[in-house]
């Protein structure tokens, strides 16, 4: 039986009918068609899916619909605002901290919820919270570096 | 190109491009000024010939300068990360003097750009850019002598700077492209050498440019093919075997009447349940029970390599010299070692993914090929329909080295298509791409190597399983020489293919670890004895800018280790130094840093050219010291990325790149050569840290404590 849940997307109120064990990746993907978070691995070891939800980086395709009901999210495509780039994705283009741009809005989500945080992460502690997001291209210096200066940037704000 | 043939040329090292098919092409096309080019001839520059619009004519690339004065790019090559994107756009915007940012890049569209064999082996920029520079400078000229008409001036007196002509002593006397291009149509293909820029004219090539696609991509707008949705499209789920290579019996899909909507397909082995909604289509195919007949078991991850000598009898000299007797007899020391590569998973994050429909008699498809022509063609033979009515669609690929070159998943979600009568999207699970991802062929390499009193190599035996020829002809000077390769169809369990600069990864990993075992037997420092055995001057050049940057003499910290390899691959010559650190109790290597020297002609963009070789570096460090499939034969046993590591961000090290500066020279590869040399450089690091020689990748602290204990 499926059940209607409503939850807040990018700021927008939505509300989906869900039998409840769907992963939130699926949800946002194919329900709500927002294509931007991708599915690597399923299992929550790459981090491609990575959105936030509550302020809190978590991976979309580890969680049930049902567990996202009332909630916050946001996904990368409602980081920039009013057609502008938030600091962290102008320090990715800055960086060209991507390659084939797969991992990247799982790579963004992960370092905007790393700087809620902590605001001016050290190089080890941007590694520490990056480690699990996986980029095959081989990006991660440049992905630190994008992190520290969008970190710089911003000073706290979101 | 049948795939058999791209494997071909992808395991060697290829020397001249492929030749390409005749196509009819101009008729679509609207206004504007066209100029069409060929990449089949490396010294087009000679041209090919007049044009007549009706008949076919040889060419595979073309650009367009449109009425309003933006610029068309059209390649079947595809964008996969490996920036061609941007430097395309970059030597088109150079010699056409336009903004880059007025260049639209439109790629491997098989209905709007013109053959392309596929991208792979580090190609592109060899083969594509040498013709698109002369196609717009052929372009800008004719752009010029339309201004003189226009402006009534003669076109020596005439220059053109950001997409406008201007008279040289009168700026204000000026006409844009745009005006010179309205109502024409000028379609000419290159007929003469028009002038090219030389490098010290250089406002765009040779610059940083940041890659054009960056915005799309951290927007989440770019598209890739699991992105395309559309109306009344269904999610495919494929009910896989536990095997590879297994052979259907019997289904049993009662248990599908659980889920409503679901519907099975079936045709073959290939077993599929397809629903609106990807959950449900994932949770009925579970559902579907097939009694499977699986391949007799072989051999597995630690049997292979005996395996492979027991089994493939046959060989071919690929090189040789001198006489192995003499050589032997030359010989102070010799040193005998055998080496060991396991099969690599190209583990882009994106897996195989398509996205199509049926549409009367004709196929649109998007799916992440590296080779949209050879996938419309393999499509067109399957549902024997012809090759125009099959249309790959242009889009982004979530990585690809190598493993995107094959398209079953194409085929896969077309026959799901035509069997539903539905669109269908068809994304791998990882599980699913750790079974039928076309494997980096794990190898053996048996290496006999001979030095002198005075420390020069005498004797060289090389004899390859499975890993091809690629970037293996000598670059020491070694008077008695033999290189051997050994292959036979069918020695592998499972798909195998190209993997980022193929088989070279494990023959410069053997080589390089040789050369240091031999050098370290003579008691001659590594650096030292390469420069001593170098026939290559290239080479050599490289190999002493490396270790100047690097600082080869500089002191070592405690359990630190430097180790050097080199490496030939797509034209590049590769000299890296590794600097790692071993904790000899754990066996855990931690990367410090890697310099990367490289001679790859001119540089067209040097920025690009420099994430891609960290690029390289960093997914190198994973089959260097991670990567290995685990298997019982067609038993993956690997499933997903906790049982697969590659570099993450704690294991990627500080990269220093430099180029050696030929900016006069033709470009060559560079998507590929620097992943060849990791493996050497990160094993002989290993090794002066520690003084455990692992001669088998991946070097994993297992290996090196065992290592370690044998002494």
């Amino acid at each position: 039986m499926k059940e209607s849940i409503s939850f807040k997307l990018n700021g927008q109120q939505v509300s989906v009918d869900v039998t409840g064990d769907e992963s939130l990746l699926t949800v946002i993907r194919t329900y709500l068609d927002q294509t931007g978070t991708k599915y690597g691995c399923g299992m929550g070891h790459c981090g491609a899916c990575t959105v936030i939800i509550d302020k809190e980086p978590v991976r979309a395709c580890m969680l049930y619909a049902e567990d996202v009901a009332g909630k916050e999210i946001l996904t990368i495509e409602g980081l920039a605002t009013e057609g502008a780039l938030h600091p962290v994705q102008k320090a990715f283009v800055e960086h060209d901290a991507l390659q084939c741009g797969f991992c990247t809005p799982g790579m963004i989500m992960n370092a905007y919820g790393l700087l809620i945080r902590n605001p001016e992460p050290t190089r080890e502690e941007i590694i520490e919270g990056m480690e699990d997001n996986l980029c095959r291209c081989g990006s991660y210096n440049r992905i630190v570096e994008a992190i520290q200066t969008a970190g710089k940037e911003m000073k706290g704000g979101m | 190109m049948k795939s058999d043939k791209i494997t071909e040329l992808y395991f060697s090292d290829v020397d001249h491009p492929v030749t390409y098919d005749r196509r009819k092409f101009l008729k679509k096309l609207g206004s504007g000024i066209i100029i069409i080019f060929s990449l089949g001839e490396l010294s087009l520059l000679q041209g090919c010939g007049p044009v007549d619009e009706e008949d076919a004519v040889d060419f595979n690339a073309f650009l367009r300068v449109k009425e309003d004065g933006r610029v068309d790019c059209y390649t079947g090559k595809i964008e996969m990360g490996q920036g061609v994107i941007t430097s395309l756009a970059q030597v088109l915007a150079e010699e056409l003097e336009v903004p880059i940012n007025m260049v639209d890049m439109i790629m491997g569209d098989t209905d709007l750009c013109p053959y392309d064999a596929g991208t792979w082996g580090s190609l592109t920029t060899r083969f594509t850019d040498p013709p698109l520079r002369a196609a717009a400078a052929e372009a800008r000229e004719i752009l010029i002598d339309l201004a003189a008409k226009e402006l009534g001036v003669s076109d020596k007196n005439l220059e053109a700077s950001q997409g406008v002509v201007f008279v040289k002593d009168d700026k204000s006397k000026s006409v844009t492209y745009a005006a010179l291009t309205k109502g024409k149509k000028i379609v000419q293909s290159l007929s003469k050498k028009p002038p090219i820029k030389k490098s010290k004219d250089f406002d765009i090539v040779g610059k940083p440019v940041i890659s054009i696609d960056a915005e799309d991509k951290v927007t989440g707008t770019a598209q890739y093919s699991g992105d395309i949705v559309l109306p009344g499209m269904v999610h495919a789920k494929i009910v896989r075997p536990p095997a590879y290579g297994s052979k259907k019996l019997q289904v049993d899909s009662s248990g599908l009447s659980a889920f409503e909507g679901a519907e099975i397909v079936e045709e073959g082995d290939l077993v599929a349940v397809v629903h609106p909604d990807p959950e449900i289509a994932n949770k009925a195919a579970q559902k579907v029970k097939i009694e499977w007949e699986e391949p007799e078991a072989k051999a597995d991850n630690e049997t292979i390599f005996q395996y492979f000598v027991d089994n493939i009898t046959e060989s071919e000299v690929f090189e040789e010299g001198g006489s192995l007797d003499a050589g032997k007899e030359a010989s102070e020391i010799m040193v005998e070692v055998e080496y060991h590569d396991g099969y690599k998973a190209h583990a882009s994050v994106e897996t195989h993914t398509a996205t199509c429909f049926f549409e009367g008699d004709k196929l649109t498809m998007w799916a992440s090929s590296q080779t949209p022509f050879g996938t419309r063609e393999e499509l067109a033979k399957t549902f024997d329909m012809p090759l125009e009515k099959v249309h790959m669609k242009q889009i982004f690929l979530g990585g690809g080295f190598g493993g995107k070159i094959y398209n079953r998943q194409a085929v896969e979600a077309a026959k799901i298509a035509k069997l539903s009568g539905k669109p269908v999207q068809l994304a791998w699970s990882r599980r699913e791409e750790f079974m039928y991802d076309m494997f980096r062929p794990a190898a053996v390499v048996k290496n006999v190597a001979g030095v002198d009193a005075e420390g020069k190599l005498k004797l060289w035996e090389f004899d390859i399983y499975c890993a091809g020829t690629r970037g293996t002809k000598l670059f020491y000077d070694i008077p008695n020489n033999r290189t051997r390769i050994f292959n036979k169809d069918g020695i592998h369990p499972f798909g195998t293919g190209a993997w980022r600069a193929p088989g070279n990864n494990t023959t410069t990993f053997a080589r390089e670890s040789h050369i240091d075992a031999v050098a370290h037997a003579a008691g001659i420092d590594a650096l030292e004895f390469r420069l001593n055995n170098m026939k290559d001057e290239n080479m050599a050049a490289t190999l002493k800018l490396a270790a100047e940057t690097f600082e080869w003499d500089r002191e070592k910290e405690e359990g630190h280790g430097y180790g050097i390899a080199l490496g030939a691959d797509a034209g590049t010559s590769v000299a890296m130094i590794a600097e790692v650190h071993v904790d000899k109790n754990t066996g855990k290597v931690q990367p410090i840093k890697v310099v990367c020297a490289q001679d790859m002609g001119q540089v067209v963009n040097p920025h690009g050219a420099t994430v891609q070789t960290e690029g390289g570096i960093t997914m190198g460090l994973g089959y260097a010291l991670y990567e290995e499939i685990e298997f019982n034969w067609g038993q993956v046993k690997t499933r997903n990325f906790d049982g697969y590591e590659f570099a993450r961000f704690s294991s990627t090290p500080e990269i220093e790149c430099v180029f050696i500066d030929k900016m006069d020279s033709d470009p060559q590869g560079g998507g590929e050569p620097a992943i060849v040399c990791i493996g050497g450089a990160i094993a002989n690091a290993v090794f002066d840290a520690c003084g455990a020689r692992v001669n088998r990748m991946p070097v994993t602290p297992e290996r090196i404590l065992s290592a370690l204990q044998q002494g």
